[in-house]
């Protein structure tokens, strides 16, 4: 292993999100607060939720896991793809970094801005509620495991992209209605029959309804089913981008 | 013992159904200032590609300092040094940046600070340290990629198109720090397009044309197997007619300068000049010249038909 390479560009790729930390923390920040505001002041007395959980801290929780993976997705598909249509992508082919190093740094990077992000909702949704925590654990691991699929879905989006309308696409259209569809705003129990049961093909679903699990004690379904389906989906997706590293498919041609 | 820094071994390269290297073999020896000629789409980036593990042959093996760069990747790839063609740069981070994190992806940590400093101030760099490198003039942007490629002191260099675009003063920048490279005993394989430069630095030169390999020798054999030479006349009167058995020989007539090629044994230079008196055509002057490389790269690649 060059683990000292790994650290490079684990390092490298943390170092450039916070260059640009207004675009990559902040902004993130204050949509979720933006959402927050509208939903909250629409919806706080018109849906029920959990006993004895409101609606904001309902809505909080998912807010926050949202954040955490589309922040995770954002952080590998615009770095890695830029460094493809800059051409500097080449830096990192030369040296003598493994698939798996590669993947280790841009997975890491991923994850850590996602966390950076998570905390930061938390801390600025402090001013609506505070959340109670049920198991720090279980949060972690829903936390990290989401993060690292969103940076692997990320990282195979910016590899499969040949331009910014598909790496736009692929967001806006896989992305985007799978953590909107995931009960972030609602319990899918609520919903009719038919997307109900499309709910629990989603796995986004089982990443955010296990996170919340972490807050409240609660969830629509077995914590333990949700971490199996989330990890399954996680080594799957994982494998999926190592093979396409390893077989340099539209990187080395 | 191993004295080739570069072994390339039947290499072939299909893009669907264009065989863009076919079946390319030759060595290049250990320290060695070697040059990779060719015209347009002949093959050459692809074959530096393969060796810097960017590409993947069809069918074939490529060797650096005798590791495999598909099987012996790693060594293969802390051996050898490559400045790509296009000015790719990484508009987040400033030049000293970007050369302290190429190093640690290298597995080199603050240890290689005096040599990052030492390449800075090699290639005029300093004052630019931690300037952005989206900021950076084209030539010093060209600059900073030599800087990256040789940031873990490899063995083996390779300059794909270094000097296209660039400048007379960095041109002749580059051609000092390479020929200081190459006599630090750094193996150095250049691509160009200018031939006088290959003619210049080159010990050793392959030719490619069309994803084959027409060529490879020392520059002086390579220079030598081409058996003509060029008689430069200054015409007193540019209105003339030659004699028929000259009019095959004109290399070009331009103005008042009449340039035949001549075939070093068929052709006396007494027999010609006969003909030219007989001929009554004057001239101010003559001068003759021995081929240069870029006849032997033109008629090796196909591209004096019709001269």
């Amino acid at each position: 292993m060059n683990w000292y390479g790994l650290y490079t560009l684990f390092g490298k790729e943390v170092w450039r999100f916070m260059k640009v930390a207004t675009q990559t923390i902040l902004t993130p920040i204050i949509t979720v607060l933006l959402y927050l505001l509208v939903f909250v002041s629409v919806l706080e007395e018109h849906v029920e939720v959990y006993d004895n959980i409101s609606y904001t801290a309902f809505l909080i929780s998912g807010l926050i896991m949202m954040s955490i993976i589309q922040n995770a997705f954002a952080n590998t598909s615009s770095s890695l793809f830029q460094s493809k249509m800059m051409g500097s992508l080449v830096f990192m082919l030369l040296p003598p970094l493994s698939s798996f190093e590669f993947y280790l740094a841009f997975i890491g990077a991923a994850v850590v801005r996602g966390l950076i992000v998570g905390l930061g909702v938390w801390i600025a949704t402090l001013w609506f509620l505070v959340l109670p925590i049920y198991n720090i654990g279980i949060l972690f691991i829903f936390a990290i495991l989401g993060s690292a699929i969103l940076g692997t879905l990320g990282l195979i989006a910016s590899i499969w992209a040949d331009k910014w309308d598909q790496i736009s696409g692929f967001q806006n259209f896989i992305i985007l209605p799978l953590t909107f569809l995931s009960g972030v705003f609602y319990r899918i129990e609520t919903l009719p029959e038919f997307w109900e049961k499309m709910s629990y093909y989603n796995p986004f679903f089982y990443m955010i309804d296990g996170f919340r699990y972490g807050f409240f004690g609660v969830s629509e379904i077995s914590v333990t089913i949700s971490l199996s389906i989330v990890s399954i989906f996680f080594v799957t997706l994982t494998a999926i981008s190592l093979w396409i590293l390893h077989i340099g498919y539209k990187i080395r041609y | 013992m191993v004295t080739a820094a570069v072994s390339i071994s039947h290499i072939h390269k299909h893009y669907g159904s264009l065989h863009a290297l076919q079946g390319i073999h030759f060595d290049i020896p250990k320290g060695c200032f070697f040059g990779l000629l060719g015209p347009n789409g002949a093959g050459k980036s692809t074959l530096i590609n393969i060796m810097a593990g960017l590409v993947r042959s069809t069918q074939g093996s490529v060797r650096i300092m005798d590791h495999d760069v598909r099987q012996q990747w790693r060594q293969a790839r802390y051996a050898l040094g490559v400045v790509p063609q296009e000015l790719a740069i990484d508009p987040f981070f400033t030049v000293y940046e970007v050369l302290r994190l190429q190093s640690g992806y290298f597995g080199l940590g603050r240890e290689n600070k005096p040599w990052i400093d030492e390449l800075l101030d090699i290639l005029n760099l300093t004052d630019k340290a931690h300037t952005n490198l989206q900021k950076l003039s084209g030539g010093m942007k060209r600059r900073v990629l030599i800087a990256l490629a040789l940031v873990h002191k490899p063995p083996v260099f390779v300059l794909d198109e270094p000097t296209a675009g660039v400048d007379v003063e960095l041109r002749k920048v580059l051609w000092e720090f390479t020929t200081h490279l190459h006599q630090k005993g750094h193996t150095i394989v250049l691509t160009t397009h200018y031939i006088e430069e290959a003619e210049r630095l080159c010990e050793q030169i392959a030719i490619l044309d069309e994803g084959k390999l027409v060529a490879l020798d020392d520059k002086a054999v390579l220079l030598a197997r081409y058996p003509y030479r060029l008689l430069r006349l200054s015409l007193l009167d540019r209105n003339i007619v030659l004699p028929t058995s000259l009019q095959d020989k004109v290399h070009s007539f331009l103005k008042d300068e009449l340039v035949l090629r001549l075939h070093r044994e068929k052709d006396h230079i007494g027999s010609i000049l006969d003909a030219l008196r007989i001929a009554n055509i004057q001239f101010s002057d003559l001068h003759t010249e021995e081929s240069s490389l870029e006849e032997v790269f033109l008629s090796l690649t196909h591209k004096d038909k019709g001269k």
